[in-house]
């Protein structure tokens, strides 16, 4: 259980307590990853299904090391080679897994709204790993934990001190890029406006979807203001397929007005600010490979922290039942 | 809820004292670390560290095992207990590790605390110590140094109170449900 839900579909649904509660946990499972061993028996007998209608190296691969250094059993499922290219319905699909008795099922899906449907439908908890333009929680949570590390240790502390997730709150975060068909935009707007962050939108104007200011963004059109003073940018992936598309006219005009290059970065940005993507990278387009690897991206850091938060997203999905008794919890 | 006390400050003092003296003779010829279990064992194994840093003049180093990882009860549970963090910087193999708790009862903290040590390591010995033994154990686990043994009914709990946590002075107590 996180907090009072059973799964895990979106930002949108959790309260800040609530997502404060996977981000202190995330810490303690990081230290659990950078162990010799890397190994703990919390989840030994749990079953997790990683349900992939989409391909995802990254995310999958994230969410199976996090089950099994929790000592979970992970089984992946793979769209394309399984029964829905024979033409079964995705409850089909999902009512076939659930009869193997998955305790947890991490649903990819390229209908926004897919694992809420299932959510509803099945008897083991659901975590969504993205559905469409919806949300991309966990990616969302990981981009939160990394930020309040990056402020954290920008703020001062001592070099092994846990991120303080209070430093998020006042601070300006940009996201740049297709802000419309971005899942990772929308669980970010949700979490950091739920931790106090300010922030602000920018892309092409085909880009930033009319009406986005409801959830408490600002919208810029031109890099420069966009980025200028802000704590740290965060740069969507520029997907092919919207190149050639109305929406972009080519991939060289898209990086010389809304990428980022060395050259920007030492004018326009703060030192200290942190720059995020959520990968994979174009490089050359939304990044020049001096920015992607340079001294100011946290993008590796994203990844790592991405295995520690999907731990603490399994524990507490795994842990309990909402009918069950607390009776005995408290004998040690 | 009735609260007795049933060991006062000075009491606690002598008994972490003799339990320094204990551990010290105990623990001859190895090298010696300090582990305390979260949360009830941390504050207790830092002064047994000072005590034993008096007798010996040597410091050994301190780490800190948070069990909830390793609990054998999650899926009996409402909701996933909190995990607190874990902090062994040192090596432990090869070392005599001396775990501490404030409180031993069913001895299921100690299985699980032992479990994730040596998933820390191959120590060359584990010592237990705790401040009060209450009886009470569901597994075969027994203490190597104790303060005070106390015959405490099963409804009762026996809670240990420091300063460092933010008491008003060092005390144990027993709680139990009973006319005020």
């Amino acid at each position: 259980m996180i907090g009072r839900h059973r799964h895990l579909i979106g930002l949108e649904d959790l309260s800040r307590e609530e997502i404060l509660q996977i981000l202190t946990l995330s810490t303690s499972m990081k230290e659990v990853l950078r162990r010799p061993l890397k190994k703990v028996p919390t989840l030994r007998g749990k079953a997790i299904v990683n349900l992939f209608f989409e391909a995802s190296t990254r995310t999958r691969t994230s969410f199976e090391t996090a089950a099994k250094i929790l000592s979970a059993d992970a089984v992946n499922w793979t769209a394309a080679t399984s029964s829905v290219s024979k033409g079964e319905t995705l409850l089909d699909t999902a009512r076939n897994i659930e009869a193997m008795r998955p305790d947890v099922l991490v649903i990819r899906h390229p209908a926004g709204g897919a694992p809420g449907f299932i959510a509803a439908r099945v008897a083991c908890a659901v975590v969504s790993a993205g559905d469409g333009a919806h949300e991309h929680p966990s990616q969302g949570l990981l981009d939160l934990y990394t930020l309040a590390e990056h402020l954290t240790r920008v703020g001062g502390a001592p070099p092994q001190a846990p991120p303080d997730f209070d430093t998020l709150a006042g601070k300006t975060v940009t996201i740049v890029g297709d802000v419309t068909h971005s899942r990772v935009a929308r669980s970010n707007l949700h979490g950091l406006t739920k931790l106090g962050a300010k922030v602000r939108v920018c892309g092409p104007p085909t880009m930033i979807p009319p009406g986005i200011e409801a959830l408490g963004a600002s919208v810029h059109y031109h890099l420069r203001p966009a980025v200028e003073g802000a704590d740290a940018v965060m740069m969507l992936r520029i997907q092919h397929e919207r190149i050639g598309d109305p929406l972009l006219p080519g991939t060289r005009e898209y990086s010389k007005v809304w990428g980022l290059n060395e050259r920007k970065v030492k004018e326009w940005l703060k030192p200290s600010c942190a720059i995020l993507h959520p990968g994979p990278i174009n490089r050359g387009v939304e990044l020049s490979p001096e920015v992607a690897d340079g001294p100011q991206s946290v993008i590796l850091e994203q990844v790592e922290n991405g295995v520690a938060v999907r731990m603490a997203i399994l524990y507490l999905v795994s842990g309990g039942a909402p009918d069950q008794s607390t009776e005995g919890a408290a004998r040690a | 809820m009735r609260e007795e006390a049933v060991m006062n400050a000075q009491a606690i003092e002598r008994h972490l004292k003799r339990m320094a003296l204990e551990i010290h003779e105990r623990a001859q010829g190895g090298e010696l670390a300090i582990v305390g279990i979260r949360r009830g064992g941390v504050h207790l194994a830092k002064r047994l560290g000072h005590e034993l840093a008096l007798a010996t003049g040597r410091e050994a180093p301190l780490g800190t095992l948070d069990i909830a990882l390793y609990r054998d009860d999650l899926s009996e549970r409402a909701s996933a207990p909190v995990v607190g963090p874990t902090d062994i910087k040192f090596s432990v193999s090869g070392k005599t590790i001396l775990l501490v708790d404030d409180v031993l009862y069913t001895g299921r903290t100690v299985r699980a605390a032992l479990d994730e040590l040596v998933d820390f390591g191959r120590p060359r010995r584990v010592l237990l110590a705790v401040l009060i033994d209450r009886g009470g154990r569901e597994l075969p686990i027994a203490p190597d140094v104790v303060g005070a043994r106390l015959e405490v009914p099963e409804p009762e709990q026996v809670e240990v109170r420091l300063t460092e946590e933010g008491a008003k002075g060092d005390e144990v107590i027993v709680k139990s449900r009973g006319p005020a």
